[in-house]
């Protein structure tokens, strides 16, 4: 019986938490302007984003961004976060949401956001 | 004696800061508009010490307990006290502070509403802000007077933190009153900082650039409701830096020079703070 409850809340975590990412990512998407990310493809940048996410994210996003099991934290694995446009994913860490109990990294230097930003669209790669 | 006991005691700071490891404020007495992660618990320590004329050295202490409640609102309780040189060693009061912010977004100056309940009494030197008419004077009253007077204040804040190209500007004005008696108080404080270096690097390290926040903080009092003017307030100023050693753990140092004669001629800063991520998770042992 504790094993189907389980099996039924895996489940639902699983439709339900990205669709909170993507609640929030939709709302930055329509709202955000375009921006190019400076440091795309660039690997230096990946790896420095790799270590800013683990010291500024990972605690609530969980580890290389898998989600840690809350609704309000949840997976950036996803292929909406990897397609999504830079500027939106830009937009989403300067503001913050405190509905969502995101709260803003506008005092993360530009370059060290943009960092993180190539780490977090390198994520989903393996999945598509 | 006590020279070994002090050595034993920054041994054993030095120990916890290796131990563990999010670059904090560098400021000691400036609030940024940076609210602490929810879920997130940060414990420092922020000490001051210097030698006022007329009295021995003394060293006051703050021990700070902030914690994350929501994205908006932060909360935290302070535990103050302090020793003096040929005097004595004394509890001196408590500190519960809220921090709102006060925007859904961003934007190009960022407003928080700080709210304080302080019961203290006059002979604490923890010096966390200076209002009113404070002095270079008051640090010099003995423990036993010092203490008699209780300080119980409600004190507000409008904190409001600005970020251009690395740079972080932020503002203080603090408005505080004595729930018994005395008028209003009122006070500023501005600092403004950048880190060393603006990309982080690949690796782990400790002494990377961008490990290192430098700046520079003023602060000082603006007189009271009964006596509005800068006559016998006092203002200091000084450069911070703050080092993020590793994840969590700060270490920050601010000389801080009085520049009115009712200042205190040279106060010297230091502090140490260890963030725990996910506290409460912690504490369920959820990890």
């Amino acid at each position: 019986m504790r094993g189907r409850i389980g099996h039924i809340l895996t489940s639902v975590a699983l439709v339900v938490f990205p669709a909170l990412a993507e609640s929030l990512m939709q709302h930055a998407g329509k709202i955000a302007p375009h921006r190019a990310n400076p440091y795309a493809g660039n690997e230096r940048a990946r790896e420095a984003g790799q270590k800013l996410f683990d010291e500024n994210c990972g605690s609530c996003h969980g580890e290389a961004g898998k989600g840690n099991g809350r609704a309000k934290t949840p997976p950036l694995t996803t292929r909406f976060v990897h397609d999504a446009d830079p500027g939106a994913l830009f937009w989403v860490l300067r503001n913050g949401s405190p509905s969502h109990s995101m709260p803003s990294f506008q005092h993360l230097p530009e370059a060290q956001r943009w960092q993180i930003i190539t780490y977090l669209q390198s994520l989903g790669e393996e999945q598509k | 004696m006590i020279e070994s006991r002090s050595a034993l005691l920054l041994a054993m700071l030095i120990g916890c800061a290796f131990r563990a490891l999010a670059g904090e404020s560098p400021f000691f007495v400036t609030y940024t508009d940076r609210l602490e992660e929810p879920g997130n618990l940060e414990i420092e320590s922020k000490n001051a010490t210097g030698r006022p004329a007329d009295s021995g050295r003394f060293i006051g202490s703050a021990l700070e307990f902030e914690y994350g409640l929501r994205g908006w609102w932060t909360t935290e309780v302070y535990l103050d006290g302090q020793a003096t040189s040929g005097d004595s060693t004394i509890f001196t009061g408590f500190r519960f502070e809220n921090r709102f912010r006060l925007t859904r977004q961003a934007h190009w100056i960022n407003p928080v509403l700080y709210v304080e309940f302080e019961d203290i009494n006059g002979a604490d030197k923890s010096l966390l802000e200076v209002v009113g008419h404070d002095t270079e004077a008051d640090l010099a009253v003995p423990n036993a007077i010092a203490r008699q007077e209780k300080q119980r204040e409600l004190e507000t804040k409008l904190l409001f933190g600005s970020y251009w190209r690395g740079w972080n500007f932020s503002e203080n004005i603090i408005v505080e009153k004595n729930l018994a008696h005395a008028p209003w108080e009122f006070g500023y404080a501005v600092g403004v900082s950048r880190p060393l270096a603006l990309e982080a690097r690949p690796d782990r390290c400790a002494f990377c650039r961008e490990n290192f926040t430098a700046g520079v903080e003023m602060y000082g009092g603006l007189g009271d409701t009964s006596l509005l003017q800068l006559r016998d307030t006092s203002h200091c100023v000084g450069p911070v830096v703050d080092w993020n050693v590793a994840k969590g753990v700060d270490v920050k140092m601010s000389p801080s020079f009085g520049i009115t004669g009712t200042s205190a001629p040279l106060l010297l800063r230091f502090g140490i703070s260890y963030e725990i991520s996910q506290f409460a998770r912690k504490l369920r042992g959820r990890q």
